[in-house]
Order: C-alpha cells, then structure tokens, then sequence
C-alpha cells in the first residue's frame, strides 16, 4: 500500500514482499526510493535494517537445528517474529512447529496483504486511527517479557533501549537497532570484570587466612 | 529499471544475511560465553525494537497515545494475561487515548 503510494508498480512490490521478506527493510528501501535517493544507498539501507535477521540465525541454528539442506529455505524465514515466536518455545519439537507455523502464515499473509494493498491501494486509509499501529511494538513487548528472567536480562533490555531511542536522530535508519544489539556483550563483559574481581578479593582473603 | 536493481540488491543482501546466521557451524556456538551471547541478543534487539516502534518517528523521538498502549500492555503482562490479550489491550488503549485527545 504505501509503496504503491511511493511510485512502485504492483509487480514490483509484490517482488519485494515475496523476495525480500523482512518487513521493516522493504519500507525502508520504498521510503528512500521515494524520497529520490539513489537505488544504491536505499539497498544499503535496507540491508542495514536486514543484518539483525543473522543474529537470530545464529539462535535459531542452535534451537531448531535443522538439516543442512534445509536451512537455505529456512532462511528466508529468519525474521523478527519467526525469531520471537521460536525463542518462546520450551522444546525443539515446538521450536520446529512454531518456526514452521509463524513462517508459513506470515510469509502467506504478508504477501496476500502486499497483493491487496498494491491493488486496492488508499482504500483502508490510516490504520494509526484505530490504535493498529500499536500493534506491532505490543507484540514484540509481548514476547521479549518473559526473556528478562534475571538481572542479566534487564540490564542488556535497558541499555538497548537507550542506545536505540538515543542514537535513533544522530544515526541512519537501522544502524541504531545494530548498535543496541552491542548491549549484550557489553553487559557479558562487565559482568565478567566484576566475575573476576570478586574471585580476586575472595583468593586474597584466603591468602591471608593461610598466614 | 533503477527500482529493479534496488530491489534486486535489497532481496539478495538480506537473504545472504538470513542464511549466514543459519550457516554458522554448530561447534562455534559451544563456548559458553557464545551461547549466552547468542541468548542476549534477541532481547537486546527486541527491547530496541519494541522501544523505537513506540517512541520513534523516521529519524526523530515522539511521545503519542502508543506510550500509554504500551503501558498498559506491560500491566497486562504482570498480570499474566494471555498474548492475544496483551496485543489487544494495547490496539484499544492507543485508540481509546487518541479518540480522547482529539
């Protein structure tokens, strides 16, 4: 619908929702072509938005751990929701069918919608008057809850918030989401530094005792 | 023609992205430290998602009636409501705020 709206024909947004298949790179590629960018820096943009997917890769290698030849089809599934949707599963029985399900639906629904909207464009207007734009960052809340078991959890969900919301006007688009994921080892290694300071005051403490 | 070429780079650059997660050989990932690495990142990207869809507007910081759905999707979660309903409560909570405020 908004890439009609940008100056794409039908076929060529169809393309991009059954080839690219990762929702936040297809409307950033339409919004730079739109605003006159060149093809080159809005397929780099987009790209940007799509290197996160390989680090859900990396999870879902290890989760679902699929057959070698089945992972060039399973890739093209590797996205935000598959990501969420799996990592929520207790055995790899449910990873498998979760990942297999939410793929299947979304990759049917989107590309059903993309046709739709394409063809009937203006027709449904601005979903932000029903609230539906909330929608999205309410399911991604719904499902990173009940990841943040421990303090662990919260300090990297927290600190990725603020680098996200923070470098999200100084960065271009996607750039910000990749700097947040730093919030992870960041959090790993100063939790390694005070790890291995505790041990060195315990270690000097029994020294002492020895004496 | 301009448009094919974007959308053709677009197409291969985030599949070759997909797949190169995917690839990686399962031996790497054993060290502990990758595996709690590998369980970090979803929530770090997650949290930087959830929080840039509701406060972030292209390239600048707004505060709009999705702050309060989100808000009351976090009370539903601590009460352990069901996904759906979470979701739910936020869709009706943005509206609700919004058709209040104008």
């Amino acid at each position: 619908m908004t890439s009609v709206g940008n100056g794409l024909d039908v076929l060529q947004t169809c393309a991009l929702s059954l080839l690219v298949f990762t929702g936040a790179s297809q409307f950033a590629l339409v919004g730079a072509l739109a605003g006159g960018g060149n093809p080159l820096t809005a397929a780099a943009g987009a790209f940007f938005l799509g290197v996160r997917n390989a680090f859900y890769g990396l999870r879902l290698s290890q989760l679902l751990a699929l057959p070698r030849a089945v992972r060039p089809f399973a890739a093209h599934w590797v996205i935000d929701e598959t990501a969420a949707v799996t990592l929520a599963q207790p055995t790899r029985r449910a990873r498998r069918i979760g990942f297999t399900v939410t793929g299947l639906t979304l990759y049917v629904l989107w590309n059903l919608t993309t046709l739709l909207g394409a063809l009937g464009a203006e027709a449904i207007g601005d979903t932000a008057v029903w609230g539906l734009d909330a929608a999205g960052p309410a399911t991604f809340l719904a499902l990173l809850a009940p990841m943040l078991r421990t303090g662990t959890e919260r300090a990297v969900a927290l600190l990725a918030v603020a680098l996200g919301l923070g470098l999200l006007p100084v960065l271009p688009a996607g750039v910000p989401v990749l700097v947040a994921a730093l919030a992870a080892p960041a959090v790993l290694y100063a939790q390694g530094i005070r790890a291995r300071r505790g041990r060195t005051a315990q270690e000097a403490h029994t020294t002492e005792d020895e004496r | 023609m301009n448009i094919w070429l974007a959308i053709a780079l677009t197409a291969l650059g985030c599949y070759a992205v997909k797949l190169l997660g995917l690839l990686v050989p399962a031996g790497a990932l054993e060290r502990p430290v990758v595996q709690r690495m590998a369980a970090l990142l979803p929530v770090a990207l997650l949290a930087a998602l959830t929080a840039q869809q509701t406060f972030g507007e292209e390239a600048h910081l707004i505060l709009d009636a999705k702050a309060a759905g989100l808000a009351a999707a976090g009370v539903a979660f601590l009460l352990r409501a069901p996904f759906l309903v979470i979701i739910g409560v936020a869709v009706l909570v943005t509206a609700g705020v919004r058709a209040m405020a104008g």
